[in-house]
């Protein structure tokens, strides 16, 4: 391996404020789950997952600092995830949303 | 590390023992070689039972139950333990690092574990013959396999380790193809066995862990009731099945797609020539990998899913017939004027590419929602599966055998002897399949033991003919062990093929190549 | 990878990579399939928590009610820090600082075992409820007898809190395991700045792990 390698390059303090980052994250998507914001809920809780997921994949695993590849791997597995959802959804969408029997 | 001549994988070490540890892409192949015969062996014992129970209506051997036993057996075996490794695993182990110029597949350990994970799940299945058996089918549908109460559970965990097996070859391959291809091996200097291999990885690595977690689901359902796949507790029936055929449809180009990289390198050398739109052909196989994963729905036509769902899957499902007549087209085109030659291997490529045809094109049939809702579940979707699976898969994984055999042992196998398992092959096989489509078509339900007179003598022709399969691959198994006893020596090209894996050694030593060898052209520079 | 380690902390790259480089690369390509794999995996899961919160969106929140939101947080801030620590770990390595490198992989062990034994107090109070999985749930008391003639199929709930907090559970342990491991060879002075291959891909197992969790809590604690 070539001295140094790909990622010492990272400051240890950003390692630090990534994780401030983190926490302030995690203390807002408590707070925001006090309110009520009905349908959104669930997307706004998603949305602040999402942040946080993208700071631990940019900064602790080097995601941000990597050959692409790497993105376009860890893309190809949520799209993977999209199609699962997608198709179902249009199955039971169509089928029982409307007529279930609970 | 340079080996003495006449020093090979075969000879430089002997034992069990240091064939149980190895950790040579090429000796772990020949031990996939070894266990998929042998379960290969058991799944067609299956077939030749079932086969006799449906020689005449009514009862032969055995009642109803046992048959849905036989059945299961026969499917479960040679879905998880055949066709899926059979190429990638064992072909694909042994030959496709020596085609990069690699000297061993990325993670020698990784590919040793995958082999131990197939024995142990194949172990672990076997063992729910002693607990009465499985008799849901190879599929294991919800509702009814979370009540019946037999050996389900050990199945299903053995399928689920199988499918570690799967994953951790289908990863082991990407980073090969990725981070272990010889110096001036682009990846359009691949060989189409290579792109074949990498689509199919792609393919396990992305399907194979919902099947994982669907078995774990269902698993969870048998043992704790979870209710997820219960209508009774506000569950899904049907979503099981999403989940399931999110995985098996994928599964099934898993299963055919290295067929399809065999039958491209076969067709080359025999012919001689350029292969015809060598692009076309590896994207295409990146093509179906990708379409697979939009189509799974046209399994479920029937199972309740909504309207709207099926008439989506169904239009989708046709697009998977433009990139594999891309494919057989470019076959085609590189046989026209190509210097011919007859041997077997070739013998089964082109029977490859005639039933393999016939399977596509009744798979385009069967896609359209109207038509499948009246061949759902008949002999028509049996015969249409057997025609790409056997007729598509077992014709190329012979081809391969014998097209490699001289890679793998140095000997040359007989001719004339290979070219009788391939006429009784496939003389069996369309003796044994096409009155099935016939069966199926004037309504003949499958996976029961019995049917009405009107069947019978279509079916007496099944079951002479796979009896002739059954022959036709035991004379199959005789050429392969005369070969390995009396064969011809063998060089280290004997057909004249311009992919790495002919220019070395016949079999190869330990770390494939004498010296490290450098690509200058494309695999099939013929003329 | 047939890795072979001399006791001089001297590594020698497996034989069928033309350098260490390669073989670093290789690994961390390897791990990061793997965890593609991983994430459909649990992907599958989400898929059908979100197809049946959809379907059931009042009786997930009854079911929500049931979990502590605060060691869900606190367990939460727990997988955070050792995240951190784990990728300090690789950092010190780099810089070949041993002693510091073996703080942060015991911190990171201890934080994982902090999670499981958070877990341990959640589940038994869940199981000590009868707030079990589908047909075996069982309410004792009157705020969980009441939820359940509210929503007759709450257990489908517990079924998706139990699996999916088991199966992340399992991968903590699995990544303790691995830890330990790390830090065993960590003591033998295998990882230099020449060489930390296992400790990357390790880390990158065990940021993973986070990453699920960071979609769980919400999903199971906060909109159920």
């Amino acid at each position: 391996m070539s001295s140094g390698g790909h990622d010492s390059h990272i400051p240890l303090k950003t390692y630090f404020n990534i994780l401030v980052a983190l926490l302030i994250l995690t203390v807002v998507t408590v707070a925001a789950a006090r309110v009520d914001f009905g349908a959104f809920n669930t997307i706004i809780a998603l949305g602040i997952a999402s942040a946080k997921a993208f700071l631990v994949l940019g900064w602790f695993m080097h995601l941000k600092f990597d050959d692409k590849i790497y993105w376009v791997m860890f893309g190809t597995s949520i799209f993977g995830l999209v199609l699962l959802y997608f198709f179902s959804v249009l199955d039971i969408y169509t089928r029982i949303m409307q007529i279930s029997p609970l | 590390m340079a080996s003495a001549p006449g020093v090979n994988y075969l000879n430089e070490k002997s034992g069990l023992w240091s064939w149980l540890t190895t950790l040579d892409h090429k000796r772990i192949g020949i031990l996939y070689m070894i266990s998929v015969m042998i379960f290969f062996a058991i799944g067609g014992a299956f077939a030749m039972l079932i086969r006799y129970e449906l020689f005449a209506p009514g009862s032969q051997l055995v009642d109803g139950a046992t048959y849905n036993r036989y059945m299961t057996f026969h499917g479960a075996i040679m879905v998880f333990m055949v066709i899926i490794p059979g190429i990638p695993a064992f072909l694909g182990n042994f030959i496709m690092p020596i085609m990069l110029g690699a000297k061993d597949v990325a993670f020698p350990r990784v590919n040793l574990m995958s082999w131990y994970c197939l024995m142990i799940g194949a172990t672990v299945a076997f063992i729910s013959l002693f607990y009465n058996g499985v008799d849901t089918g190879w599929t294991f549908y919800t509702p009814y396999s979370i009540t019946t109460k037999n050996g389900t559970t050990w199945m299903v965990v053995g399928a689920f380790i199988i499918g570690f097996s799967s994953i951790l070859t289908g990863l082991n391959f990407i980073a090969t193809v990725h981070k272990l291809r010889a110096p001036g091996m682009s990846f359009w200097r691949m060989p189409l066995f290579v792109w074949s291999l990498y689509s199919t990885a792609i393919l396990q690595v992305l399907a194979t862990p919902v099947l994982a977690i669907t078995l774990v689901l269902l698993l969870m359902e048998r043992l704790m009731l979870v209710g997820i796949f219960d209508p009774a507790l506000g569950g899904d029936p049907v979503l099981f099945q999403h989940f399931f055929w999110f995985y098996s449809h994928p599964a099934v180009y898993i299963m055919i797609l290295p067929a399809m990289g065999v039958v491209s390198e076969l067709i080359a050398t025999y012919s001689q020539k350029t292969i015809f739109g060598y692009k076309a052909i590896a994207l295409s196989s990146v093509g179906i990998a990708a379409v697979s994963f939009f189509v799974w729905g046209h399994h479920m036509f029937v199972s309740g899913q909504s309207e709207v769902a099926g008439v989506v899957f169904s239009f989708i499902t046709m697009l998977v017939g433009v990139p594999t007549a891309i494919k057989v087209f470019n076959w085609t085109a590189t046989l026209y004027k190509g210097s011919v030659k007859f041997d077997a291997p070739l013998l089964y490529a082109l029977g490859f590419l005639f039933l393999f045809t016939i399977g596509g094109v009744t798979g385009i049939i069967l896609a359209v929602v109207g038509v499948d809702v009246h061949f759902h579940d008949t002999y028509f979707v049996v015969a249409h599966f057997h025609y790409v699976m056997v007729g598509g898969t077992l014709m190329a994984i012979m081809g391969g055998i014998f097209y490699w055999f001289p890679k793998m042992f140095g000997r040359l196998v007989h001719d004339g002897m290979a070219r009788l398992s391939f006429v009784l092959i496939f003389a069996g096989f369309n003796v044994t399949f096409f009155p099935q489509f016939i069966l199926g078509a004037n309504g003949m339900p499958r996976r029961y033991f019995d049917y009405i007179p009107a069947y019978e003598s279509l079916n007496k022709i099944s079951s002479i003919g796979a009896w002739t399969i059954g022959i036709g691959f035991l004379v199959g198994l005789f050429v392969i062990i005369h070969g390995l006893l009396r064969g011809e020596k063998a060089g280290p090209n004997p057909w004249n093929s311009r992919t790495l894996e002919w220019q070395t050694p016949s079999p190869p030593p330990h770390e494939n190549f004498i010296t490290q060898p450098v690509v200058t052209a494309g695999p099939y520079e013929y003329r | 990878m047939s890795t072979v380690s001399t006791n001089h902390g001297e590594h020698h790259h497996a034989h069928h990579f033309d350098s260490a480089e390669a073989e670093y690369e290789a690994s961390k390509f390897g791990t990061w399939t793997f965890l593609v794999t991983e994430i459909l995996m649990f992907g599958g899961l989400f898929v059908g928590y979100i197809i049946f919160h959809q379907k059931f969106p009042e009786m997930f929140h009854a079911g929500s009610k049931f979990l502590d939101w605060k060691l869900g947080a606190f367990n939460t801030v727990v997988l955070l820090i050792s995240s951190l620590t784990m990728a300090l770990s690789i950092y010190y390595a780099q810089h070949n600082d041993k002693a510091k490198t073996l703080f942060n992989l015991y911190v990171t062990l201890i934080c994982g075992g902090i999670f499981m034994v958070v877990k341990y107090f959640e589940y038994t109070h869940k199981i000590h409820m009868g707030l079990l999985p589908g047909a075996l749930f069982n309410p004792q008391g009157a705020e969980a007898e009441a939820a359940f003639a509210a929503y007759s199929n709450l257990g489908m709930y517990f079924s998706f809190y139990f699996t999916m907090t088991g199966l992340h559970g399992s991968h903590v342990l699995v990544g303790m395991g691995l830890i330990a491991w790390c830090i065993v060879r960590t003591h033998r002075g295998e990882f230099s700045s020449k060489y930390w291959t296992p400790l990357e891909c390790v880390g990158l197992f065990w940021h993973l792990v986070d990453l699920i969790w960071i979609y769980l809590f919400p999903l199971l604690y906060l909109i159920g």
